[in-house]
């Protein structure tokens, strides 16, 4: 995972409660083996609306979106958060998200920061004209006009994002511990142990 | 005396491989389900890194989303390739990734084949008590057996290829109590859409929730199965019913169950498994059975539930100002006008299969509506998809299918199928369709399809009608 601790620039407006995986990214893209190239498949639905913020240049290469309460409900694929990656977005700023997508966005670098719904109002408001800054040091979100709003993140996620951990590794370093509770699970229930299919 | 615990609380601590300070904890996972979506992404980082599969022995794979549901054998015998390039291109990459990486795989012609949520528990794959994970969000599907069952993203998915574990913090409890009698017409379906009604598409944020009640406990397993497959639409992590006489009923004897000694042992560990007298939850939600009808969606929200006897909502309604625009848009896509009765909406499609509602039960109940009847004329596309191909054998030897080909439906092999389209069966541009699938999201079942979610029975009640019409008109 890529390290990150710091995110400026403009921010698309979106706004909606609800935005759904198949709105970031519709299924069709998903026949894919790659992780890479998704961008242009990203929010299909939503781009097709002229005037949408996407196609806007007031906001091309945006690394902010700002979205509604429960943002990326329904499906598990990670594809979502690679499409946004890839469409160039470092940072998704919501009321609240869906805990697959929250899981899915960390593992790629991606900040889900949650704050309240009249930070998302305020914040929505000045994407329209101005960057957004987001330091994830001192998890805050500042605007050009003094706002300051902090958010809460889990502290395993922070260092891991801070510092781009490899979080396989870090788990493989726990291999010995594995083996004790495979042994002892072989032991107290033997019958886990499936029938070949 | 220790202290009470929930069923989740057991299911977590029996699966801690470490804790550390900031309360994150290594969970051991005992089931992974593959397939050919969400995992070619996964292999991939395994072979750059160098990395096995730990457990390939807990991991069975299956392909099931991109699958044509028309015929996989030619008259030779031959399987038929799959024609979307793209398709075919996933489908062999989980038919190479899986014996090189020594994981037990069943192919697409196999009998055992089907939708990744119907084959686990359907093969005793998927018990209670375990942790089961699956690179997809209707994972959840299997807490109806009282695993501890969730979907994952495919970086997880190759975290828990290489490691079997997971690094998870503990989620809140919720239960979801039902109590009372269903009604006539009422399924385990419109439990499930009237729950995702009254909690919300977030309702359930951050939370597994444990499905209790009168109404739970007389489910068969295939209805808990439904019920517990659509926790993740009412925002949960995971869904969860105890497991009981039922549920060991159902499990015994399947093909990867325990056996003989194991039996036993397994069955008295589930035993211990549900939830003490005296432990609590961090919420509780009550909901009286004799307040669900035969539900349908209107909108583009699995939360945008009606009895089938409501009307369609005015926007301007809604308490919540972002709701007010999200039904604007919903109704501006569905091409429904507020105050139109919901058995006023004809539609075009009917689709009976998915994870949700793909089971025998499932079958029967749709082929009890169809027995004798047909579809109307204005139903252009009306398939039945089967959970697996053991329940499209079992089907047949009940002589369903038959039922559902006099009237005029067609019968397909298993697969995800237009739940969301992947393979060729999708609804076309501006028609509706009657589905008894999970989701109603813009595009789901097809660029511009307008999807209203429904049980089995009131699926192909609408078939007949040629709109969505009230099952207990039909009582046969």
């Amino acid at each position: 995972m890529k390290a990150i601790s710091r995110v400026e620039g403009r921010a698309y407006p979106v706004g909606l409660k609800n935005i759904d995986t198949d709105v970031i990214i519709p299924a069709v893209w998903l026949k894919t083996i790659s992780r890479a190239g998704l961008g242009k498949g990203a929010f299909e639905s939503l781009r097709a609306v002229p005037g949408n913020v996407f196609d806007d240049p007031e906001y091309a290469g945006a690394p902010i979106l700002i979205a509604g309460d429960n943002f990326g409900c329904g499906s598990s694929r990670e594809h979502a958060a690679w499409a946004m990656a890839d469409l160039g977005i470092s940072a998704v700023i919501a009321p609240s998200f869906s805990d697959i997508f929250s899981g899915n966005a960390f593992k790629n670098g991606l900040l889900a920061i949650v704050l309240p719904q009249a930070a998302i109002d305020r914040l929505m408001e000045v994407a329209r004209t101005d960057d957004i800054h987001i330091d994830l040091e001192t998890q805050t979100v500042t605007t050009p006009f003094q706002d300051r709003f902090e958010f809460e993140i889990d502290p395993f996620r922070k260092h891991c994002l801070i510092n781009g951990v490899d979080e396989i590794g870090l788990t493989l370093k726990s291999s010995d511990a594995i083996s004790v509770y495979e042994a002892k699970l072989s032991a107290d229930r033997p019958w886990l142990a499936p029938n070949p299919v | 005396m220790s202290t009470p615990q929930t069923l989740y609380e057991k299911i977590w601590n029996a699966h801690v491989v470490e804790q550390r300070d900031d309360g994150t904890c290594l969970i051991f996972i005992d089931r992974h389900l593959v397939h050919e979506v969400t995992s070619p992404q996964a292999f991939e980082g395994l072979r750059a890194a160098g990395r096995r599969v730990r457990r390939p022995d807990l991991t069975l794979a299956v392909p099931d989303h991109n699958l044509p549901t028309t015929a996989r054998l030619d008259s030779n015998g031959q399987p038929i390739p799959i024609a979307d390039p793209e398709s075919a291109q996933q489908l062999e990459a989980l038919e190479r990734n899986a014996p090189e990486f020594g994981i037990d795989y069943i192919n697409a012609s196999d009998a055992k084949q089907g939708i990744v949520h119907v084959v686990g528990p359907e093969q005793g794959f998927s018990l209670p008590g375990t942790t089961i994970v699956c690179g997809d969000s209707h994972t959840a599907c299997h807490g109806g057996l009282g695993a501890l069952a969730f979907g994952i993203g495919t970086s997880e998915v190759e975290h828990v290829l290489a490691t079997q574990t997971l690094q998870l913090t503990r989620s809140k409890s919720m239960e979801v109590r039902v109590e009372g009698e269903l009604r006539a017409g009422v399924s385990a379906k419109d439990v499930v859409l009237h729950i995702t009604g009254v909690l919300g598409a977030a309702g359930g944020s951050g939370h597994v929730i444990e499905y209790t009640g009168s109404v739970i406990r007389a489910l068969s397993v295939e209805g808990r199965l439904t019920i517990s497959n659509m926790a993740i639409e009412h925002g949960a992590r995971a869904g969860l019913v105890a497991p009981d006489e039922t549920t060991f009923a159902y499990i015994k004897g399947r093909p990867m169950a325990p056996s003989g000694a194991n039996w036993d042992a397994a069955v008295a560990y589930w035993r211990t498994l549900a939830t003490d007298p005296g432990a609590t939850y961090d919420k509780v939600v009550s909901i009286d059975a004799a307040d669900i009808a035969p539900s349908v969606t209107w909108g583009t929200s699995p939360e945008d539930v009606l009895p089938i006897t409501g009307i369609v909502p005015d926007p301007s309604a809604f308490a919540d100002p972002s709701k007010q625009e999200a039904a604007r848009k919903s109704l501006d896509y569905m091409g429904l006008t507020p105050g139109t009765r919901m058995t006023d909406i004809e539609v075009q499609n009917i689709f009976i299969g998915s994870c949700t509602n793909s089971r025998i039960e499932d079958l029967r109940a749709a082929a009890e509506i169809l027995k004798g009847r047909k579809k109307a004329a204005n139903v252009k596309w009306a398939i039945v998809v089967p959970g697996s191909g053991l329940v499209k054998q079992q089907a047949e030897d009940e002589g369903l299918d038959q039922i559902f080909t006099d009237a005029g439906f067609e019968w397909r092999e298993p697969g995800c199928s237009a739940c969301l389209g992947m393979n060729p069966d999708k609804v076309p541009a501006g028609e509706r369709c009657a589905s008894t699938s999970n989701r109603n999201f813009v595009g789901r079942q097809g660029p511009g399809a307008r999807t209203h979610l429904v049980s089995p029975a009131m699926a192909a009640a609408a078939a007949v009608a040629g709109k969505l019409t009230d099952v207990r008109a039909f009582a046969n």
